[in-house]
C-alpha cells in the first residue's frame, strides 16, 4: 500500500521557502515545538509496515505474526534505551509522558509510603507531575515543593536540606517545558544516591535535545514522550532502574506485560515509531543543537536589537537551544498574540494556555503578573528555517512597536515616570 | 512460501485500508489539541469529529466517550475510577478486569454465560452499593452475555454496570443507551483500527476519578496529549465497522462451515459455548488427547495462525481461566484452540484450515508424530 505523506509543516514536504526561491515562508509558521513536534517522515516510514502487513499482536505466542511484532517492539526498546544509556530491560512502554510521570510518582510512593511517606518535587514541574504529587498528598504522602531561583534552576542546598529519613522520591524535571532551562541532573542524582532516595526526572523535553546518561547521572526513573521527539503521539516510556532495583506499583493492571509495571497490548507501530525517533535524535542531536542555537540567537538578537524592555525568562545558558521565552513590557498580552497571529506560538504551556491565569512557572521565577501575561514561548525545532525566524522577528518587532505606540503607560515610561510610584485614583 | 492465513482476529486484526489512510494523515498533521493556535484548533477538531463517529457507532453521545490508550486502561479506569468498595466481576472477564477488581466473582454456567440467579443472590446477600463488571462477549469462546438482564438485576439492587465491549464492537450491533450500562470499554485494534487507542463510555451524569492525572484533558478524567492519529483512525474504523456489520453474516457463514467441517472430521469434538448466543467470528473447540500446543505448531507449519488461548496473557503457559470457570475438564481445556475470523477472512481459508487440521487429526489417530518446526 502506498501512501502519500504530506504534512502541514511546509518544509517537511521539500517545498519550504528556499525551495520555492522566495523569502516568504508559508503561513502560519509553527513555532511551538515544546507543545508537540511533527512526526518525522522517516519515523512514519518505519511505522508503516506495522500498520499494513506486519500487524500482529506482539503478545501472540502461537504464530509468526506475533513473533515478528515482538521482535520489532524489542528493537525499539533497545533504541529507546540507547539514547539514555540504559539497558533495554529497563525500558517500559507507556501511552506517553503523562502516564510515565503518573506511574513513576504514584507507583513509587504507593509502594513505599508505609515506610517512607515523603517526596520532594519543584513548583515548576509539568502539571501532570504536580497533579500526581497532589494525589499522593490525598493518600497521605507529605510533599515538599521546592522553589526555584530567579533563573528557574533549583538550589541544590535547599534540596539537600529537604531530604529526610522519610524521603522516598525526588522528582525534578530535566528541562522545563515553558522556559527550557536544564536542571543540574548529575548533581541532583549524586545527592539522591548519597541519601538513598530514588531520583525520577521528567525528561519529556530533554530527550534528544541534551545528552542524558542514567548511570552517569544516577537517575532511577526517567519519563520519555514520543511526540516531543518527532515520534508519534500515544506512546512514551518510563525508564525503571534494575540495579539497585526500583520497586513500584502498577497503575494499569492486567495481563502483566512490561515486567508487570504496565499491562495492556503494546501498540507495535507506535513502539517502532518511538524507537526510530530516538535513534534519529541520538544520531543528529549534536548538529541539530548547533543549528537551533544559531536560529535561537538570531531570533533573540533580532528582537532585542530592535526593542528595549524585553526580558528573557529563565537562564539563557542552562537552556535547550530550541526554546526562547520572552516577556514584553508595556504591551497587552492578548493584543500581542493577535498581532502575531501568523506565528503559532504559545503564551504558556500548551496544557494550561486555555486558561487566562498567568503561567505558574513564570510566577515561580518572580516574574510580575503583567510581564507573565505578555510572555511568549518560541519553540524552535527540526523543521524551523532561517526565513521563518527572520519573518518571526519582523512580525514580533512591528507588533510590539505598534502596541506600545498606543500605550499611555509606554509614553509615561518614555518620559521617565516611574509607573509603580503612581497612586491610581479609585473608581 | 505457503499462503499465510490469519485466524486470530480476537488477538488483533489487520488494519482496514481506510483506517491506515486516516492514521497516516493523522501522523502528518502537526499540532497539540490543547494549543490555542490554528494547528491546535485543527487538531482539536479532528479529535472531536472522531469522538462523534465513535459515539454514533455505539449508540452514545460524544460527551460520553473518553479516549484512552486501550482496553486494559479503559477497564482499569472504569473499575478503579468509580471508587466502589464492592466490585463483582464475572469469572470469565479479561485479565485486566480481574486484576483491577480483585474480589467477588460471578459464576458462569457450562456454556460460559453469567448465572443470573447467582448474581441476584450475591447482590441480596450484601446490600452495599456495588459495581458489576461483565463483558459483552467473551474473547475466548465468543459467548455473548445477557447484559440487558444483568442491567435489570443491577438496577433493582442499586448497582452500576461496567461492560467490557472490546470483543463485541464491530461484530455485533452495539447500542449502549439501549443496553443501559453505565460504563463500557472499547478498543480500536480488534476491529481493524490502530493499536494504542481505545475509549471508555461513561454514561451521562457519571464521572470517574482520573487514574492518569495532569493537564485536565478528556473532561478531567484522563490526562495526556491525545493520540490524534490513533483517535482519528478509531473514528474511521468504528464508523466503517458499524456500516459494514452485515459482513458478519458472511463471517458467521464461514465460522459455521468451519464447525461443520471439524465435526465431520471429529464427531466427538467439544465446541465451547456452542449452544448459546455467540460472536459470529469465534470458535473455540477441543478434542480430548490432542493438545493445543501440538495443533498450534502443526497449523503454523501449514501457514495458519490460530491461538491456544488469550494472547494477552504475555506468554504465560496456563490453562484458560475462562474454560475452567465453565467447568471444563483441565485436560480438555488444555486441548482447546481458538479460531477467530475477520474482515479479510475468506472461504478458502476455511478449506485450507480443514485440510491441515484433518491431516493433523489423521496423524494423531494413527499415533504418528507431529512434525515439529525445523
Amino acid at each position: 500500500m502506498s501512501l502519500e505523506l504530506k504534512t502541514n509543516i511546509p518544509d517537511m514536504n521539500g517545498q519550504g521557502a528556499s525551495a520555492r526561491g522566495s523569502n516568504a515562508p508559508k503561513l502560519p509558521i509553527y513555532l511551538d515545538y515544546q507543545a508537540t513536534t511533527p512526526c518525522d517522515p522517516r519515523v512514519v516510514e518505519a511505522m508503516l509496515p506495522y500498520f499494513t502487513e506486519k500487524f500482529g499482536n506482539p503478545h501472540s505466542r502461537n504464530h509468526p505474526y506475533g513473533w515478528e511484532a515482538e521482535e520489532a517492539v524489542e528493537k525499539a526498546r533497545a533504541q529507546v534505551a540507547s539514547i539514555i544509556g540504559a539497558d533495554e530491560r529497563e525500558v517500559i512502554f507507556t501511552s506517553g509522558a503523562t502516564e510515565s510521570n503518573n506511574l513513576a510518582i504514584k507507583g513509587v510512593m504507593r509502594f513505599h509510603k508505609d515506610k517512607r511517606n515523603h517526596m520532594i518535587t519543584t513548583v515548576t514541574e509539568h502539571k501532570c507531575v504536580l497533579d500526581s504529587a497532589r494525589h499522593m498528598e490525598m493518600e497521605g504522602v507529605d510533599v515538599t515543593y521546592l522553589p526555584v531561583q530567579q533563573n528557574g534552576l533549583i538550589d541544590l542546598e535547599r534540596l539537600k536540606a529537604a531530604i529526610t529519613p522519610k524521603t522516598a522520591l525526588v522528582s525534578i524535571m530535566a528541562v522545563n517545558n515553558e522556559i527550557g532551562v536544564i536542571q543540574p541532573l548529575a548533581e541532583i542524582g549524586k545527592i539522591c544516591r548519597e541519601h538513598h532516595v530514588y531520583f525520577h526526572t521528567d525528561a519529556a523535553q530533554a530527550v534528544g535535545k541534551i545528552p542524558l546518561d542514567v548511570n552517569a547521572m544516577n537517575i532511577d526513573l526517567l519519563s520519555i514522550s514520543g511526540h516531543k521527539i518527532y515520534g508519534p503521539k500515544g506512546i512514551g516510556a518510563l525508564y525503571v532502574r534494575r540495579k539497585p532495583r526500583v520497586r513500584l506499583e502498577a497503575l494499569i493492571h492486567g495481563g502483566g506485560q512490561e515486567r508487570g509495571f504496565r499491562s495492556g497490548t503494546l501498540p507495535t507501530p507506535l513502539c517502532v515509531g518511538l524507537g526510530e525517533a530516538a535513534a534519529i535524535a541520538q544520531r543528529e542531536m549534536g548538529a541539530e543543537a548547533e543549528r537551533l542555537r544559531f536560529l535561537r540567537n538570531r531570533l533573540l538578537d533580532g528582537i532585542t536589537k530592535a526593542l528595549p524592555e524585553v526580558y528573557v525568562n529563565g537562564d539563557l545558558e542552562q537552556r535547550i537551544p530550541g526554546n526562547l521565552n520572552i516577556s514584553f513590557a508595556y504591551v497587552e498580552g492578548e493584543g500581542l498574540m493577535m498581532g502575531i497571529k501568523n506565528l503559532s506560538v504559545s503564551s504558556g504551556s500548551a496544557c494550561t494556555s486555555a486558561s487566562l491565569e498567568p503561567s505558574y512557572v513564570l510566577r515561580a521565577l518572580g516574574v510580575e503578573e503583567e510581564l507573565a501575561h505578555t510572555s511568549i514561548r518560541f519553540g524552535l525545532g527540526r523543521f524551523t528555517t532561517e526565513q521563518e525566524i527572520d519573518y518571526a522577528v519582523e512580525q514580533v518587532v512591528s507588533a510590539v512597536k505598534r502596541l506600545r505606540e498606543l500605550s499611555p503607560l509606554w509614553e509615561m515610561a518614555q518620559e521617565g515616570i516611574d509607573i509603580k510610584s503612581i497612586e491610581w485614583s479609585g473608581h | 512460501m505457503t499462503r499465510q492465513i490469519y485466524m486470530d482476529y480476537n488477538a488483533t486484526a489487520p488494519m482496514r485500508p481506510r483506517a491506515i489512510e486516516a492514521v497516516a494523515a493523522g501522523l502528518a498533521q502537526v499540532g497539540n489539541p490543547s494549543s490555542v493556535h490554528r494547528f491546535g484548533r485543527l487538531a482539536r477538531r479532528a479529535v472531536e469529529e472522531a469522538r462523534e463517529k465513535v459515539a454514533r457507532a455505539v449508540g452514545a453521545v460524544p460527551s460520553e466517550i473518553l479516549f484512552v490508550s486501550g482496553g486494559s486502561e479503559a477497564n482499569n479506569l472504569a473499575l478503579k475510577g468509580s471508587r466502589h468498595a464492592r466490585i463483582l466481576a464475572s469469572a470469565i472477564e479479561h485479565d485486566s478486569v480481574l486484576a483491577a477488581a480483585p474480589g467477588e466473582r460471578i459464576p458462569v454456567d457450562r456454556e460460559g454465560v453469567v448465572d443470573l440467579a447467582a448474581l441476584d443472590r450475591m447482590l441480596n446477600a450484601d446490600r452495599r452499593p456495588a459495581l458489576l463488571s461483565v463483558m459483552l462477549a467473551n474473547n475466548e469462546t465468543g459467548a455473548i452475555q445477557p447484559i440487558a438482564d444483568i442491567v435489570r438485576v443491577a438496577r433493582a439492587q442499586g448497582a452500576l454496570v461496567h461492560c467490557d465491549a472490546v470483543q463485541a464492537l464491530g461484530r455485533i450491533a452495539l447500542d449502549l443507551h439501549a443496553l443501559g450500562v453505565d460504563f463500557a470499554s472499547l478498543y480500536a485494534h480488534k476491529l481493524g483500527g490502530p493499536m494504542g487507542v481505545g475509549a471508555l463510555y461513561v454514561r451521562d451524569g457519571l464521572a470517574l476519578s482520573a487514574q492518569i492525572a495532569g493537564g485536565g484533558q478528556e473532561r478531567g478524567q484522563r490526562a495526556g496529549t491525545p493520540n490524534l492519529p490513533g483517535i482519528v483512525g478509531f473514528g474511521v474504523v468504528a464508523q466503517q465497522a458499524s456500516d459494514d456489520l452485515h459482513d458478519m453474516i458472511r463471517i458467521r457463514g464461514l465460522r459455521d462451515r468451519l464447525e461443520a467441517g471439524i465435526k465431520r472430521l471429529q464427531p466427538s469434538i467439544r465446541i465451547f459455548a456452542e449452544n448459546v448466543e455467540r460472536l459470529p467470528n469465534t470458535s473455540c473447540f477441543a478434542t480430548a488427547g490432542l493438545d493445543a500446543e501440538t495443533q498450534v505448531i502443526a497449523l503454523d507449519l501449514a501457514g495458519i495462525a490460530v491461538s491456544a488461548g488469550a494472547a494477552c496473557s504475555s506468554g504465560r503457559v496456563q490453562s484458560s481461566h475462562v474454560l475452567r470457570a465453565m467447568g471444563a475438564d483441565p485436560a480438555l481445556a488444555g486441548s482447546a484452540i481458538r479460531v477467530s475470523l475477520g474482515w479479510q477472512s475468506e472461504e478458502r481459508d476455511i478449506d485450507e484450515f480443514l485440510t491441515a487440521w484433518g491431516a493433523l487429526l489423521a496423524r494423531h489417530a494413527t499415533g504418528g508424530q507431529v512434525e515439529t518446526a525445523a
